[in-house]
């Protein structure tokens, strides 16, 4: 079985997030990037479903700027075993994203697509779901487990109530959430090993994939800085600053 | 308890731009090697430092290792940590090839053995001992014992340790005591060692201890002493631990730092002898310990860096949260903020980036010298003792400055800033003292080849004062200046102690800390100036590293320079008064 990944690079959790100061967008300018977490988590259940000997290949898909190929690397550095960068100026919105990864499912016809449920960057959540929709493909949003099993994925999913289990035809999309797995840190000679593992680039243009403007950044703002807490004299105060001033009840 | 953020801008700052790794391992010859790969490298080990092994890092010095009927418990989760290193193949970074290592260069092995130490040195002596272990046998083992020991070694499979010092046998390995009598092909040794770090422990299989040990003709002093391989249990037929050998680990030191750091002291022979077998050639164990000794040196310099660099940030961190006095509208200000404080954190800061770029240039050297480059070589005869002095007592400062942002809080252990500064006050003592390196610095590797590698030395500082001198930039012009002021002065004291040390032994000793410490800052000055010029020209173009740490690096250097840089000339004239009067006391005086 070929399971297909696909891999965000986005701005490392650990950093402090700036706007630039014409609030165009988020500062990007030298600051530390890493492989999306909720990405990291696909790629560690597709290695896991490599080693159990259900699944034989798997390939990693990012989209974006050379640089993004160092997300690649790590995902190949993790047991991946070879990778395929979409060359765009900049990170495409989702649709975008969706219609590319339609194109080299198409070359690739994995039978299982793993992904992260959301990029930690700009928080959409709706890139596997575009997908699904664009391929015709079942899909498993928000995996906290994954079982294959007679040509179908089992895929149990945290919804608001609780745990939902649903059975898929393959191939199918499968998106991760947090609890599904814990990454490994990848071992120095599988990132020996990456540095010879193949990684093919193509662009938009190649896959006939016209890159279109479906939404538009306006302006980013930071959140509002907290303000210093205050302390109430007594339970009356306290009610009425809740109604009159925060006004939430 | 402090997190801790490897500092990989830095770190590949001073591989790619100072060192110039890829053009080193171009010069050398080792093709799958280069910055891109060396900075995924350092990347990954500091996501297992930073996350597991830095959260043990109190762990240890909260519950250290206990002894009990012979065997040593180490910490709780020091075992499993040590599992998912050895898992992740980080011990096999530098081992050769054909024993089932990477064979990546040492400046590589240093900048991710910094990382180690950083996030928990107690822990980071255990590989660091094993690395030993395999230098040794690599160099002086038959074929046979490579065979035996290096793959499990080099894999992590087992830990190494050095067994040399004894009650009366410290810096004075002469007195070497412990007796090897030959059975057979093998050995019985007996006799007992001290302060055996990570002796004996429960992590792995099997410990392979290198002994230094007497055979019943050897001459008296430092040429009858021999080196012996004794494991913890012996090898059956197929190579795998099996019976256990007559060596237990006998007590634990009760020590003021490292606590996670088991030091054991170590009985051999109690009931029939322990089974050993002879490395090498009878009688040399000693020069063999010295042909592993740069890199041994090397790597306690190292840990005087790492302990800096995890004091730093949490001294950093500290005085962003803690606010003392206010501003006229009434906030208040955290203390980072406040004049001295800075201060402080500058202090620290310079310190740890200039001990940074010394040590991965050492380091790199080593491996310069042994694809045969002879400059090379003798800039790490030169370097290795600056490195292991000079680092590890400036370490004291450093840590000692994290506990005096902390106020009140550092003197409390709850903080953890007490832990590095307990932690680092071995550092100066063990693999040779401060003292001992200043004696080699300025005996054996100044005095001894006429002070042709210092001139050396001074040679190429002089041309970094040249270009800085001629560049268009107001500030590395001022950093010329000073550092050619500061070269002056070492260059003055260091004709005078060729002048007149030479003769006079008393004299030599007198002046030898003196030389090691301005040594020390004169070359740390040096290299953060040849930094700000890489920063300077970077700047000009499209780069990696963006103008504010560029623009940082810069005004570190001139920090630097103003805060360390003047110790040089205070070095430099103690040195010209040959310190004479410091046996002028009786000692019934004393």
């Amino acid at each position: 079985m070929k399971i297909l990944v696909t891999v965000k690079r986005v701005i490392d959790y650990n950093v402090k997030v700036r706007v630039k100061s014409d609030n165009t967008d988020v500062d990007l300018a030298n600051v530390k990037m890493a492989l999306n977490p909720f990405c990291e988590i696909a790629v560690e259940e597709a290695v896991r479903l490599k080693e159990a000997g259900v699944a034989t290949e798997v390939v990693v898909v990012s989209i974006g700027p050379k640089a993004c190929q160092e997300q690649i690397r790590t995902a190949l550095a993790l047991g991946a075993d070879r990778g395929i960068q979409i060359e765009t100026d900049s990170m495409p919105e989702s649709l975008n994203a969706a219609k590319l990864l339609a194109k080299v499912i198409a070359e690739e016809q994995p039978e299982l697509i793993v992904m992260g449920k959301q990029a930690i960057d700009s928080d959409n959540n709706q890139t596997g779901q575009m997908l699904a929709a664009l391929l015709d493909m079942p899909q498993g949003t928000f995996a906290s487990e994954l079982k294959l099993e007679s040509g179908k994925a089992q895929v149990t999913r945290e919804v608001d109530g609780g745990l939902q289990t649903v059975e898929l035809n393959l191939p199918a999309i499968v998106t991760t959430d947090l609890r599904l797995n814990e990454p490994r840190y990848a071992s120095l000679p599988n990132i020996m090993k990456a540095k010879r593992k193949p990684l093919a680039v193509k662009t938009p243009a190649d896959l006939g994939v016209e890159l279109k403007e479906h939404s538009k950044l306006i302006q980013v703002t930071p959140p509002a800085e907290r303000q210093a807490g205050i302390k109430v004299a007594s339970v009356d105060e306290l009610v009425e600053k809740l109604k009159n001033e925060a006004k939430v009840i | 308890m402090s997190t801790y953020n490897p500092p990989l801008q830095d770190a590949s700052f001073v591989l790619d731009q100072l060192i110039g790794l890829d053009q080193m391992c171009n010069d050398l010859k080792l093709d799958e090697v280069n910055s891109e790969l060396a900075s995924v490298i350092v990347e990954e080990a500091g996501k297992l430092a930073s996350e597991v092994l830095a959260p043990l890092n109190s762990v240890g010095d909260q519950n250290g290792a206990t002894v009990s009927e012979g065997a040593v418990t180490e910490t709780q989760g020091f075992s499993d940590a040590y599992q998912q290193f050895v898992e992740n193949g980080w011990a096999t970074l530098t081992g050769p090839e054909e024993f089932g290592g990477q064979a990546l260069p040492n400046v590589l092995g240093t900048a991710v053995n910094e990382l180690w130490h950083s996030s928990n040195m107690a822990f980071a002596l255990c590989p660091m001992l094993s690395q030993g272990a395999v230098e040794a046998l690599i160099a002086h083992g038959s074929d046979e014992l490579k065979a035996q020991y290096l793959p499990q070694l080099i894999s992590g499979e087992w830990t190494g340790t050095m067994n040399l010092t004894e009650p009366n046998a410290g810096s004075d390995l002469a007195a070497v005591s412990a007796k090897a009598v030959p059975d057979g092909e093998q050995f019985r040794i007996s006799g007992q060692k001290i302060f055996i770090t990570w002796g004996d422990h429960q992590m792995t299989s099997n410990i392979v201890h290198l002994v230094l040990a007497r055979l019943p003709d050897a001459p008296a002093g430092v040429k009858g002493i021999s080196l012996f391989i004794v494991p913890k249990y012996l090898l059956d037929e197929q190579g795998q631990p099996a019976a256990q050998n007559d060596v237990s680990c006998v007590s634990l030191e009760h020590k003021m730092g490292i606590h996670g750091s088991p030091t054991c002291v170590m009985s051999f022979g109690d009931n029939e002898g322990a089974i050993g077998y002879l490395v090498g050639e009878a009688n040399k164990g000693l020069s063999y310990m010295f042909t592993m000794m740069n890199h041994a040196r090397q790597s306690v310099g190292l840990q005087g860096l790492s302990i800096s660099e995890r004091a730093y940030q949490q001294a950093v961190q500290y005085s962003q949260e803690r606010f003392q006095g206010s501003n006229r509208d009434g906030s208040k200000i955290a203390i980072i903020n406040h004049p001295d404080v800075r201060r402080m954190l500058m202090a620290m800061k310079a310190g740890n980036e200039a001990m940074r770029a010394l040590a991965y240039s050492a380091a790199a050297d080593i491996d310069r010298a042994h694809h045969g480059d002879a400059a090379s070589r003798s800039r790490v005869e030169l370097y290795t003792p600056i490195v292991k002095g000079w680092m590890t007592e400036l370490a004291q400062e450093l840590t000692s400055l994290n506990v005096q942002v902390h106020g009140g809080m550092g003197f409390i252990e709850e903080t953890g800033a007490a832990q590095h500064y307990r932690d680092a006050r071995i550092l100066p003592i063990y693999e040779g003292t401060t003292g001992i390196q200043a004696l080699d610095l300025i005996g054996r590797k100044t005095l001894f080849d006429n002070g042709t590698a210092l001139k050396h030395l001074q040679q190429e500082i002089q041309a970094s004062v040249d270009t800085l001198r001629n560049s268009e930039s107001e500030s590395l012009q001022q950093l010329g200046r000073k550092l050619e002021t500061a070269l002056k002065q070492a260059c003055n004291a260091g004709d005078w102690i060729l002048d007149n040390a030479a003769q006079d032994k008393e004299l030599m000793g007198n002046v030898s800390f003196d030389n090691l410490m301005m040594m020390g800052y004169l070359t740390g000055g040096w290299l953060l100036a040849k930094s700000a010029i890489q920063a300077e020209q970077l700047k000009q173009t499209d780069n990696a590293y963006g103008a504010p740490f560029l623009n940082a690096k810069i005004s570190t250097a001139q920090f630097f320079a103003d805060h360390y840089l003047p110790r040089v000339g205070q070095h430099s004239e103690t040195i010209l008064t040959g310190l004479r009067h410091t046996f002028a006391l009786d000692i019934d005086l004393l």
